[in-house]
């Protein structure tokens, strides 16, 4: 499965990790064209439906990134998206799944760096997993 | 409201394994309150179901479908298409919107929920029993505390000696009830009350004279006088 290049959504949030990943670009770190990133207004925004619909549609990795831990513009939206991850970590355990599919992590804004690390090590992580068992019924869904 | 927590999905995996067409069905009213069986639920485990026969190798279809209340036949109705579709349905709603769906479609009805108590949202994501249906409200003089849902022990004159610096001796994460009670008729000023003894208590109303029914002769007979006009 050497040449299997996995099909990742992140959802980022607009605050910071979307600017993280702008700011990536501007400055020319490159980070896998595998992740495919949603912007939203608040990573609270992101409901497990969404998690598990990015999987059921053929996604082989979703993560959300959001604020730094007390940083979030809407105070707690990043601490909601924590808890739905762990949850749907919980639900793919029961269904067989491996957990490592769906992932949270956190940036600033400034964080450009970082996030084109985070990007690549979850790719390399998903790209270990192999491709989903959904991706491989339904096809590509990004 | 009623309170329910979702089955755990082996459980569910079990009840449709036989089948290769399933409806889930939800409600708006408590299940959706305390997140067990509302719109979002419904869609929560419908991909968790699709996830799973996709991981088993196994052929499943799922229809969703959440009703505005599952515990009245008119709204029961309206699932009517569907259920012609499918195998077998899941139903999120509470234990008497599963008896509603499975009394009005013969084909298997299987519950997604586990109904657990009546109870009062304490703060977001947590609830907790307050009222057992006692069928003889006696809130009225225990200051607005259930000593029937509240002390484990149903007492009528309380508190045991189990209490201890306000907790029962189930758990110390548990108030006693009759502590609660003491404490809410000093604040009322009217701590004389609790001299009172409360007499043994009649449960049939509560259950023990077999299931109970209410029947409302003004509104159950209007019902008649409209059908006959129709
Ligand atoms: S006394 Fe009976 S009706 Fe009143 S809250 Fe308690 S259980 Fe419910
Ligand atoms: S300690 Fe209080 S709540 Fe617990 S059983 Fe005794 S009277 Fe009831």
């Amino acid at each position: 499965m050497s040449n299997f290049e996995p099909e990742i959504v992140a959802f980022c949030c607009h605050y910071c990790a979307y600017t993280a990943a702008d700011m990536a670009g501007t400055r020319r770190i490159s980070y896998p064209s595998n992740v495919k990133i949603i912007r939203v207004p608040c990573t609270g925004k992101v409901d497990a439906i969404h998690l598990m619909k990015a999987l059921e549609k053929g996604a082989d990795g979703v993560y959300v990134a959001g604020c730094l831990d007390g940083d979030c513009h809407f105070k707690n939206g990043n601490l909601r998206a924590t808890a739905h991850v762990e949850k749907i970590k919980k639900v793919l355990e029961d269904l067989g799944w491996e957990p490592e599919r769906v992932a949270m992590m956190y940036f600033s804004a400034g964080m450009g760096e970082q996030f084109a690390q985070g990007a690549k090590e979850f790719t390399e992580k998903i790209k270990s997993l192999g491709p989903s068992p959904a991706s491989q019924t339904v096809g590509k869904a990004v | 409201m009623i309170t329910a927590e979702q089955k755990p999905l082996q459980e569910i995996f079990g009840y449709i394994a036989p089948y290769e067409k399933i409806l889930v069905v939800g409600c708006n009213e408590c299940v959706t309150v305390c997140a067990a069986g509302g719109r979002k639920e419904v869609g929560l485990l419908s991909s968790a179901l699709r996830l799973h026969s996709v991981k088993a190798g196994k052929k499943l279809e799922v229809l969703e479908h959440t009703l505005e209340r599952q515990c009245d036949p008119e709204y029961v109705d309206q699932l009517k298409e569907l259920a012609g579709q499918v195998d077998a349905i899941v139903s999120l709603a509470c234990g008497c919107g599963i008896q509603t769906v499975a009394a009005q479609y013969a084909i298997p009805v299987f519950p997604g929920v586990n109904t657990k108590f009546m109870g009062a949202s304490e703060s977001q994501g947590i609830w907790a029993e307050r009222c057992m249906g006692c069928g003889d409200c006696m809130l009225g003089v225990t200051g607005g505390i259930c000593p029937v849902a509240r002390c484990s022990k149903s007492l009528m004159n309380g508190p045991c000696g189990g209490n201890s610096s306000g907790k029962c001796e189930i758990s110390e994460d548990v108030d006693c009830a009759w502590q609660l009670i003491w404490n809410r008729l000093v604040e009322l000023g009217i701590q004389d009350r609790y001299e009172e003894l409360v007499a043994a208590k009649d449960w049939r109303p509560a259950g023990g004279g077999g299931p109970r029914k209410i029947i409302r002769e003004d509104l159950a007979a209007s019902k008649i006088i409209t059908e006959d006009m129709a």
